[in-house]
């Protein structure tokens, strides 16, 4: 009995390391694919969606060098970006080897199945507590990340792909976040308030927030000074 | 009624009290500029604290377009009393130097005569605002430079483009404009029942100051009378500063939230300042003449 | 045509303008229509009343000035003066009655009318912070007159303000205010003057400059001039016609010269050995009329008609005459009428 307990514990130890050396080398295939692209300047236009936030669509700027070096700037204007999330992408998600990465199942998203990928980080010092990716196995790509941090809450990548499919480098990113604890704007001026707003004030805070890039061209591999991202 | 108009304005412009309206806006403007030119980064962090807990800020956002508005909301609360000094003087002051029957016994109509008094205080007015928009508009451009324009409003943030701030400031002078008209024109038909111009002056203030703290009270008392005080129109300048949004949230530029807002308190203003003009002109005509 | 139309013709017709003494007109009948044309009141005042709240200040009062009339508005302070003043100037609204300036209504004609008058009504007040060049050219600018360096510089030369053309009117003295007053209710040359209590703050040769100026603007020019002052000799010496008020009233309203009572008239004699001609008259008929004396003459009350009489006894009491002059004091005739509210009639043409 107490063989059998043993061989079964080793069973099921080897077929979840089986398992997990499987998310992992998705993990690593996909890695890989984006491990192609060195560095990249992204020309596109960004919208910021929060409630309590009137915003203009605005053309952005985005800078990218391996291993995780990312830079969004607004391409003259102001940009309101939350805090931490919009600079993570798939890069920087999947770099090193700190982490776990643990098979959560499948999933279908605009019509296209997705292994669900959870990682762990195994370090202390990571502001990532979770990830969760959403990935086509197919094509290797990442159509979806659900991340929480330490420091800055919890926010969803969602990405579409097209002209840069070859990349990984999506021509549409959407980067979604919760708003209810966000801290409300207060205003000191002289305005008069009213019943509507401060209703709807109320109802703002339950909303979430979001931030989406459309990417209208990519320049791969051209090299990039690291002076960009000061 | 040209002529008329032209020695109206001789006599407030040679007048050493005139400038100190503009001498006055010139040190505050100077001053505040100076204070954000020094520490304006901290100014913002500390108005805009509690969004910056969340969000991070990327551009100039303490730039012209801001710096101009945070002076307005300054400038447009005290501005009334230097309009006051003017046009609550226009017809007391002239009584009280006697000078006014001496005007009344020229062969021009006392219609006329209002009506070139109460233009030249509208000129002059005009020409105070025009100095303010030059200094904290075009001033504050060349000092701070321009960028996208970011403002609290009570409970949301507006971001505006910076092609798309100039015409909305034009907008929001011109608004201001007819709410300096509306106390100039409150001081003009108070100025009628004094003989000096203190009183009018004062009167004229305690009037803004006393519609404007019933209009700003949210107390379901006050809001009642709201609609009928002119004060609380007199700030709607502000609604030249929030866009309309489209479906997606996105500002949709040259677009104006509420425009229905500004036309209603322009009208409104424009009301008063007939309504008060008016009044002084039948006020005026039958009154005895005995300074 | 009568004989009072005729002479007055004669005697008026180098100042009149309406006359044309080369004049195509023949007929008789014309001629007198003409008199009476240039007759005509400039100022027609029909029972004018004025009330304040629990005062009547004037009160149903009517009067008339005849074109190139120095006409004096007398009465005590609070008689109505200066109300009825302002009523002419439109500053006050009258309560009732009616005025008429150059033969149109001041209601229907107001703008028309005051380009014709030049009026100082009390204290001149001016605008303080600006000179006196400045303030002549704002009133003249303003009454419709083209205004030249020359214009307004001729003006201040009237009223002796010339070399101080460019100070600021705070600058000045009472005195050079009034002038300046003066000045500037002359800018724009108008047919009608009213000045109420044009002397204040004078000194004795402003007083006379501006007495002067009075009589220069009327004779010289034909100028119709309306002054209310409370210095009694000052009006004698100019007015032709008079109008006393009291309590909002007409106590009087006639010439000058007519207006005294005849038997009350008081006759000043000047002669060589004054105490020899006093001691003369003493013992005669004439003791009675004896007046308190003056100085450097002897006065008696006597009738007008009595004047021969007495000029006749003098010469046979060897009395040496320098002078012999009917005076006819107002003040007293003044303080009489408003004192016992008598109403004399009036000795009008």
């Amino acid at each position: 009995m107490k063989r059998l307990s043993i061989v079964l514990v080793a069973f099921i130890g080897f077929q979840s390391f089986a398992f997990s050396q499987d998310m992992t080398a998705l993990v690593n295939k996909v890695k890989a694919k984006l491990d192609k692209v060195n560095d990249y300047v992204a020309e596109g236009s960004m919208k910021t969606d929060v409630a309590f936030i009137k915003a203009p669509v605005g053309r952005v700027k985005v800078y990218f060098k391996k291993p995780n070096h990312f830079k969004l700037k607004r391409d003259g204007g102001i940009s309101i970006l939350p805090k931490g999330g919009v600079t993570v992408n798939m890069s920087t998600l999947v770099a090193g080897n700190d982490f776990v990465a643990l098979s959560s199942g499948d999933a279908v998203i605009n019509g296209t199945k997705v292994k669900v990928v959870k990682l762990i980080p195994t370090t202390d010092n990571s502001d990532v507590v979770l990830s969760t990716l959403y990935i086509d196995e197919t094509n290797l790509l990442i159509l979806k990340a659900s991340t929480t941090t330490k420091e800055n809450g919890s926010f969803e990548i969602e990405m579409s792909y097209g002209k840069f499919i070859s990349y990984a480098l999506p021509d549409k990113v959407i980067f979604s976040f919760n708003t209810k604890d966000y801290k409300m704007p207060k205003g000191v001026a002289l305005e008069f308030e009213d019943e509507e707003k401060l209703t709807d004030a109320e109802k703002i805070k339950r909303k979430k927030g979001r931030v989406q890039i459309n990417y209208s061209n990519y320049t791969i591999n051209k090299g990039l000074d690291d002076n960009v991202f000061k | 009624m040209y002529k008329l108009l032209q020695i109206e304005l001789y006599k407030i412009f040679r007048r050493p009290r005139t400038y100190i309206a503009f001498l006055a806006i010139t040190a505050l403007v100077g001053v505040i500029q100076l204070g954000l030119v020094k520490n304006g980064d901290d100014y913002v962090n500390f108005v805009m604290g509690n969004v910056m807990q969340s969000f991070s800020f990327d551009g100039k956002l303490l730039n012209g377009y801001l710096v101009c508005y945070i002076l307005l909301q300054l400038l447009l609360v005290h501005v009334p009393l230097l309009i006051a000094l003017v046009a609550a003087d226009m017809i007391s002051g002239e009584a009280n130097m006697g000078t006014l029957r001496l005007m009344l016994t020229k062969p021009i109509s006392r219609t006329q005569f209002l009506l070139a008094k109460f233009t030249a205080s509208a000129i002059y007015t005009f020409m105070l605002l025009v100095w303010i928009a030059f200094l904290a508009l075009f001033v504050s451009m060349f000092l701070f430079g321009v960028d996208d324009m970011v403002i609290q409003k009570t409970n949301y943030l507006v971001q505006l483009p910076v092609g798309d701030v100039f015409w909305r400031y034009v907008g929001a002078f011109g608004f201001a404009l007819l709410s300096m008209l509306s106390v100039a024109a409150l001081g003009f038909f108070l100025s009628n029942f004094a003989e000096n111009s203190i009183g009018p002056i004062v009167a004229t203030m305690s009037v803004i100051i006393f519609f404007t703290i019933l209009s700003t009270m949210s107390i379901p008392l006050f809001q009642k009378i709201q609609p009928f005080l002119f004060t609380t129109y007199m700030v709607n300048w502000k609604e030249f500063f929030d866009p309309k949004v489209n479906a997606d949230n996105a500002v949709i530029v040259g677009s104006l939230q509420h425009p229905d807002r500004i036309i209603q308190s322009a009208l409104i203003l424009v009301l008063h300042i007939v309504g008060f003009v008016g009044a002084t002109m039948v006020l005026f005509k039958r009154k005895d003449i005995l300074s | 045509m009568d004989n009072n139309c005729k002479t007055f013709l004669i005697s008026n017709a180098e100042s009149l303008s309406c006359i044309q003494i080369s004049s195509l007109y023949i007929n008789s009948t014309i001629l007198a229509a003409q008199c009476y044309t240039c007759m005509q009141s400039v100022i027609k005042v029909s029972n004018l009343t004025k009330h304040f709240k629990g005062l009547t200040a004037v009160n149903d009062l009517s009067f008339s000035v005849n074109q190139g009339d120095v006409y004096g508005f007398l009465g005590q302070n609070g008689a109505g003066k200066s109300t009825t003043i302002r009523m002419l100037l439109t500053l006050i609204a009258p309560t009732s009655g009616e005025i008429e300036l150059f033969g149109m209504n001041i209601k229907t004609h107001r703008s028309e009318i005051l380009r014709q008058v030049g009026a100082v009504v009390e204290k001149p007040d001016v605008y303080k912070y600006l000179s006196a060049y400045e303030n002549v050219a704002l009133f003249a600018k303003l009454s419709g007159v083209k205004v030249t360096d020359k214009l307004v510089m001729d003006q201040l030369a009237m009223v002796g303000l010339a070399s101080r053309a460019k100070d600021t009117v705070k600058t000045f003295s009472q005195g050079m205010k009034q002038r300046l007053g003066i000045g500037i209710a002359l800018v724009h040359n108008p047919q009608l003057i009213i000045l109420d209590e044009p002397t204040n703050g004078l000194d004795p040769q402003g007083i006379a400059d501006i007495r002067n100026l009075i009589l220069s603007l009327s004779k010289e020019m034909g100028k119709t001039i309306v002054v209310s002052s409370h210095l009694l000799s000052e009006i004698e010496q100019v007015a032709s016609r008079l109008l006393i008020i009291d309590k909002g009233k007409k106590l009087v309203e006639g010439n000058a010269h007519e207006l005294f009572d005849p038997a009350q008239t008081i006759v000043e004699i000047e002669t060589i050995d004054n105490a020899f001609t006093l001691q003369q008259l003493q013992q005669s008929h004439w003791q009675s009329m004896l007046q308190p004396q003056r100085s450097h003459s002897i006065l008696l009350k006597l009738h007008r008609e009595q004047i021969p009489s007495l000029h006749k006894n003098l010469v046979e009491m060897d009395v040496q005459v320098i002078s012999l002059q009917p005076r006819h004091n107002l003040e007293d005739f003044f303080l009489q009428i408003t004192s016992n509210n008598q109403h004399v009639q009036a000795f009008t043409n």
